[in-house]
C-alpha cells in the first residue's frame, strides 16, 4: 500500500446501494488484515440526498470514521457530480477519481431550476483539481449484464483495477458468497472482472 | 449472517450496532425492547433476528417509556435485560427512568440510548449524557468498535454491582460506523424468570421494587454512584495517549477521542499533546483527571453540543488546590463549538489556534478553486420523497386543496420521512415540525383559537408508527375539547424512515411472531373521531374527499390516507406499471402546463430531457407507482400493467 492510512471515499445519491458497496470493499480489506474503519451518513439517505462513506485503511491501527480534509487518496463515485463535490471537500491533487456516467438528477435539475453539466464539463472540472480521472459506464454495463443494480459491483472491480490497495478477486468472492445465492455469484463475478478490466493496464 | 454466526475470538469487520448487540448477547442478555430511531434501530434488530436461537425476548415496542418499562421486567424477574433508543427518546422515557433509577434494578440493565450530534438523521440535538447526570445513573461512552463491544459486556456486570441502570451511550459515528472487532464466546444461559417481592420493603433483592421511601433510596442511588466513582478511577476503558508532561492535554471521550488521535497525528503533535480519553465520563473519576490536568500547562475538552466533561471537570478542579492554575479550552472559550457534530478538523483548527501553528490540509487556491467548481459544477442536492413515494401524493393533494380554499391552511407534523414536507418536495406544506405526535397536540391548539377568532384551518399529520406512540393522546385531547381540526394519519404500513420495524399496526413482531394488529380507524371511531379512509394514490377522490372535510367537517375530523411505502418489502422491486411518456402529447415548455410534472410534482423516476424538450421516464429510477399519470394535465404520460407471471 502507498500510504498509510489509505483513504477511499465511496460516493453517491441515497438508494443507490453506498453502503453496501462500503462494506464489500471494507470486507475484503479486513480479510487481508487491515484495520478498516467505515463511516457513513445514512438516514436522510434513503431519500435522494448525497451520501458518502469514508473507508480508512491501515496496518496500524484505528482511525476516526470522518476524513480530514485533504487527505482522501481515493474517490469512487457512484453518480458523477458527487465525485466533483466529495474532491472539492476531501481531495488533493493527486487523488485518484473513478466515476460512473449515469447521473441521478438532484430535484433541482429535474425542475430545471439547476443544471447539471455535461460529462466533459465534469471531466474539465475534475482536472482542475486531481490527475487521475476514470469515467466507467457502469450503470450502462450492468444494464447490459441484466440488472442496473450489479453497476455498484463493476465500480467496486475497477477500484481493484486500479492495484492501489490489494482488493481480491478471491476476497470478493467470499464477500459476496456470504449474502448472495449461488446463482446470482456468476454475474456478480463477472461485473467484478469487467469492472477490474475498464481501469488496469 | 447474523451477530451469532461470528466464531468465537475471530476478527471482524462490524457496525458500531452490531457490536453493541452482540456484545449484550455474549453478556447473556435475555430481554431486550427500544423504539426504532436512526442511529440506534440496528442493535434492536440484530437482537430479534437472533431472538429465537438465543433465547431472548425481543421487543419494538410502542415508544421508548414502555420499551424501558419492558426490559425492567425483565431484571426484575431476574434476567439480564436492555433498552435502546436514539437521543430524544430518553427524554419520553425519563420520567420512568428516573423512578427506576430510585428503585433500583436486580439483573444487570443497560439503557443504550445513541446521540446524533449534527442532526444527521433527527430533527434535534438532544443529548443522553446529562440525562445520566440529572437523573443520577453511571454513564459509559465507548470509544471506538472494540470497546463497543466490551463496554457493553462489562456494563451489565457494572449494573449488578450496584443493582442500578447503566448508561452506555454511543452516538451516530460510532453506531453507524464499522471497524475491527474480536468477538468473544456465547454463553449458555436459560435461567426461569421469577420476580421475587416477599421479602421487606427495604429488601431491594427480595421485597417489592418501589422507590419509597423516597430519602432513604435516593440516598442509596447516591452512595451506589460514589461507589462507581471509585471503580471508574481505575477503569481500562479511561486511556492516555502522549507525552508524560504534555504541553496541552485533550479530555475527550466517544468517537470525539478519534477525532482528536486524528488531529494530533496529522499535525505531528505526539511529542507536544496527550490525549485522555475517558471511557467512564459520569461520575467523573476525579483523581485520573486530577493526575492527568495537572501534568499539563493547557487543558482542551474535546466534545460535542454542550459542555459535560469540561463542566464536571471545572467543578472537580475548584477543589484542586494543588494543582496550580491551568488554561483551559473548549466550549466557554468557543475553542471548540457547542452546536453539530465535530470532526478531525475542528479538533485541527483548535489546535493550531491554541498552540499558534500554521495548517492548510491543502494549498489556499486548491481550496477555492474546489469550491468555485462544486457550487458552479455540483448542482445542490435537495433530499426528497423516494420515487413511487406515497407521502409526495398525499402531500400534493393537501397542498391543492389547502391552495383552492385560500383561507391560508396550514399544516402541523412531526417526525418521519414525512418531515421533508417542509420543503420543496411536500410542496412547503408542513408550516411547524417538533416532537413525535406534536403536530396534532398543536393543531389542537390551533383549532380552538377559532373562539378567539381565528380564520385558517389547522391539519395535523403523522405516520401510521407515530399514531400509536403518541398521537393517542393527543387525539383524545382534541376530541374532549371538541377542537376544530383536522388529522391525516399517512399509514404506510410500517416505520419506513427506520428501516420498516413492526409496530402495534402490524401483524408480526420484532421476532417474526404474529401479534395483534391494532386499527387505527377503529382506535380514531372509538375516541369519537369523524373518521374517513382514502388511497392517496387515488388523486381525485382524496382531494375531493379533502375539500369536503375541511371545507364543510366541523370538530375532529381524522383522514386515514392508506398507501404502502415504496421501499416497503410488498412493493420493493415490483413495479405495478411500466410508465412512458407520449412524446406527441407532452406539452413541455410551449405551452399551458409549463412542465407541470417535472417542474412541480417532481418525482425523481421523472425528468426533463432538455434535447428533444419532453418529459420522460427514467427506468432505472421510476419504481411504477402509476400516479403522475394522474397529474399531467394532457394525458401524456402513459402507464401499462405489468403483468404478474
Ligand atoms: S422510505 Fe417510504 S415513506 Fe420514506 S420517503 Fe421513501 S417511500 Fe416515502
Ligand atoms: S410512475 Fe411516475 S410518480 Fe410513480 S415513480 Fe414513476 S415517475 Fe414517479
Amino acid at each position: 500500500m502507498l500510504k498509510d492510512p489509505y483513504n477511499i471515499i465511496i460516493t453517491g445519491v441515497g438508494g443507490q446501494g453506498n453502503v453496501m458497496a462500503a462494506r464489500i470493499v471494507g470486507n475484503m480489506l479486513a480479510l487481508q488484515g487491515f484495520y478498516v474503519t467505515i463511516g457513513e451518513t445514512f438516514g436522510a439517505s434513503q431519500r435522494g440526498g448525497s451520501v458518502m462513506s469514508h473507508l480508512r485503511v491501515s496496518k496500524k491501527t484505528v482511525w476516526s470514521p470522518q476524513m480530514p480534509k485533504g487527505k482522501a487518496d481515493l474517490i469512487v463515485a457512484l453518480e458523477p457530480i458527487e465525485s466533483l463535490r466529495v474532491l472539492a471537500q476531501y481531495g488533493n491533487s493527486e487523488t485518484a477519481v473513478i466515476s460512473n456516467t449515469r447521473p441521478v438528477y438532484p430535484v433541482g435539475v429535474i425542475c430545471g431550476d439547476l443544471k447539471y453539466p455535461t460529462m466533459d464539463e465534469l471531466n474539465a472540472s475534475l482536472l482542475q483539481l486531481c490527475s487521475k480521472i476514470y469515467f466507467i459506464d457502469a450503470t450502462e454495463k450492468a444494464i447490459q449484464l441484466g440488472n442496473p443494480i450489479l453497476s455498484n459491483v463493476i465500480m467496486i472491480g475497477a477500484a481493484a483495477g486500479l492495484n492501489v490497495v490489494p482488493m481480491e478477486e478471491s476476497d470478493f468472492e467470499k464477500i459476496m458468497s456470504v449474502s448472495l445465492p449461488p446463482e446470482k455469484m456468476k454475474i456478480n463475478m463477472e461485473g467484478f472482472k469487467l469492472g477490474k478490466s475498464m481501469t488496469s493496464s | 449472517m447474523s451477530i451469532l454466526d461470528y466464531k468465537d475470538g475471530s476478527v471482524n469487520l462490524l457496525m458500531g450496532n452490531e457490536a453493541i448487540a452482540r456484545g449484550a448477547v455474549e453478556a447473556g442478555v435475555r430481554v431486550a425492547a427500544g423504539y426504532p430511531g436512526t442511529p440506534s434501530s440496528e442493535i434492536i434488530e440484530n437482537l430479534a433476528a437472533v431472538a429465537g436461537k438465543a433465547g431472548l425476548y425481543v421487543e419494538w415496542s410502542v415508544n421508548e417509556k414502555v420499551s424501558l418499562e419492558v426490559a425492567a421486567a425483565g431484571s426484575f424477574a431476574g434476567l439480564r435485560s436492555m433498552c435502546v433508543m436514539k437521543q430524544n427518546g430518553v427524554n419520553v422515557a425519563s420520567d420512568f427512568l428516573l423512578h427506576l433509577g430510585l428503585s433500583g434494578t436486580r439483573a444487570g440493565m443497560v439503557l443504550v440510548p445513541c446521540d446524533d450530534p449534527g442532526a444527521i438523521s433527527s430533527v434535534n440535538e438532544g443529548e443522553s449524557r446529562h440525562f445520566a447526570r440529572l437523573l443520577e445513573l453511571p454513564l459509559i461512552e465507548p470509544g471506538n468498535f472494540q470497546e463497543a463491544i466490551d463496554m457493553i459486556k462489562w456494563a451489565f456486570e457494572l449494573s449488578e454491582k450496584i443493582r442500578n441502570v447503566v448508561v452506555v451511550r454511543s452516538v451516530t459515528r460510532l453506531s453507524h460506523a464499522s471497524g475491527n472487532v474480536k468477538v468473544g464466546t456465547l454463553p449458555k444461559n436459560n435461567d426461569t424468570p421469577v420476580f421475587k417481592y416477599d421479602g421487606n420493603l427495604l429488601d431491594a433483592l427480595n421485597g417489592p421494587v418501589i422507590t419509597a421511601p423516597v430519602p432513604f433510596k435516593h440516598r442509596q442511588q447516591q452512595e451506589k454512584l460514589k461507589a462507581v466513582a471509585e471503580i471508574f478511577e481505575t477503569s481500562e476503558f479511561n486511556t492516555y495517549t502522549g507525552p508524560e508532561n504534555p504541553e496541552l492535554l485533550i479530555i475527550t471521550s466517544s468517537a470525539c477521542s478519534l477525532y482528536s488521535l486524528e488531529a494530533v497525528n496529522v499535525l505531528e503533535l505526539d511529542k507536544r499533546v496527550g490525549v485522555l480519553k475517558l471511557g467512564t465520563t459520569y461520575p467523573l473519576p476525579e483523581k485520573l483527571v486530577k493526575k492527568h490536568v495537572a501534568s499539563a500547562k493547557k487543558i482542551l475538552f474535546v466534545e460535542e453540543v454542550q459542555p459535560f466533561l469540561e463542566d464536571l471537570t471545572k467543578i472537580a478542579a475548584a477543589a484542586w488546590e494543588d494543582v496550580g492554575v491551568k488554561k483551559y479550552h473548549g466550549k466557554y472559550d468557543a475553542s471548540i463549538p457547542t452546536v453539530n457534530e465535530l470532526n478531525p478538523d475542528i479538533v485541527i483548527a483548535a489546535l493550531t489556534k491554541i498552540l499558534g501553528i500554521d495548517y492548510r490540509p491543502v494549498p489556499e487556491d486548491y481550496e477555492k478553486k474546489g469550491t468555485i467548481l462544486s457550487f458552479t459544477g455540483a448542482p445542490n442536492r435537495e433530499v426528497t420523497f423516494c420515487p413511487g413515494c406515497p407521502h409526495r401524493a398525499s402531500f400534493w393533494s393537501i397542498h391543492n386543496v389547502l391552495t383552492l380554499q385560500g383561507k391560508g391552511g396550514f399544516v402541523c407534523g412531526d417526525i418521519g420521512c414525512y418531515t421533508i414536507g417542509i420543503l420543496g418536495a411536500g410542496f412547503n406544506t408542513l408550516k411547524t415540525t417538533h416532537s413525535m405526535g406534536s403536530g396534532l397536540g398543536i393543531a389542537s391548539g390551533f383549532g380552538k383559537l377559532r373562539g378567539l377568532g381565528m380564520k385558517q384551518d389547522a391539519v395535523a399529520v403523522c405516520g401510521d408508527s407515530t399514531f400509536f406512540h403518541s398521537i393517542i393522546p393527543a387525539l383524545v385531547n382534541a376530541v374532549h375539547v371538541k377542537s376544530d381540526m383536522m388529522l391525516i394519519v399517512f399509514d404506510n404500513k410500517g416505520t419506513a424512515m427506520t428501516g420498516f420495524q413492526p409496530h402495534p399496526g402490524t401483524e408480526t413482531d420484532a421476532m417474526g411472531a404474529k401479534v395483534n394488529a391494532l386499527n387505527i380507524e377503529s382506535i380514531c371511531r372509538a375516541i369519537g373521531a369523524d373518521v374517513h379512509v382514502s388511497d392517496p394514490f387515488d388523486i381525485t377522490g382524496t382531494q375531493d374527499k379533502l375539500f369536503d372535510l375541511i371545507e364543510n367537517g366541523k370538530g375532529p375530523r381524522v383522514l386515514i390516507m392508506q398507501q404502502s411505502c415504496a421501499l416497503s418489502p410488498e412493493k420493493k422491486g415490483k413495479n405495478k406499471y411500466v410508465m412512458n411518456v407520449d412524446e406527441s402529447l407532452c406539452r413541455g415548455e410551449n405551452c399551458g402546463c409549463d412542465r407541470f410534472c417535472t417542474k412541480i410534482f417532481r418525482c425523481p423516476g421523472l425528468v426533463w430531457n432538455r434535447d428533444k424538450s419532453v418529459s420522460m421516464i427514467d427506468s432505472v429510477i421510476c419504481t411504477g407507482c402509476g400516479v403522475c399519470k394522474n397529474i399531467c394535465p394532457a394525458g401524456a404520460i402513459k402507464s401499462e400493467e405489468v403483468k404478474a407471471c
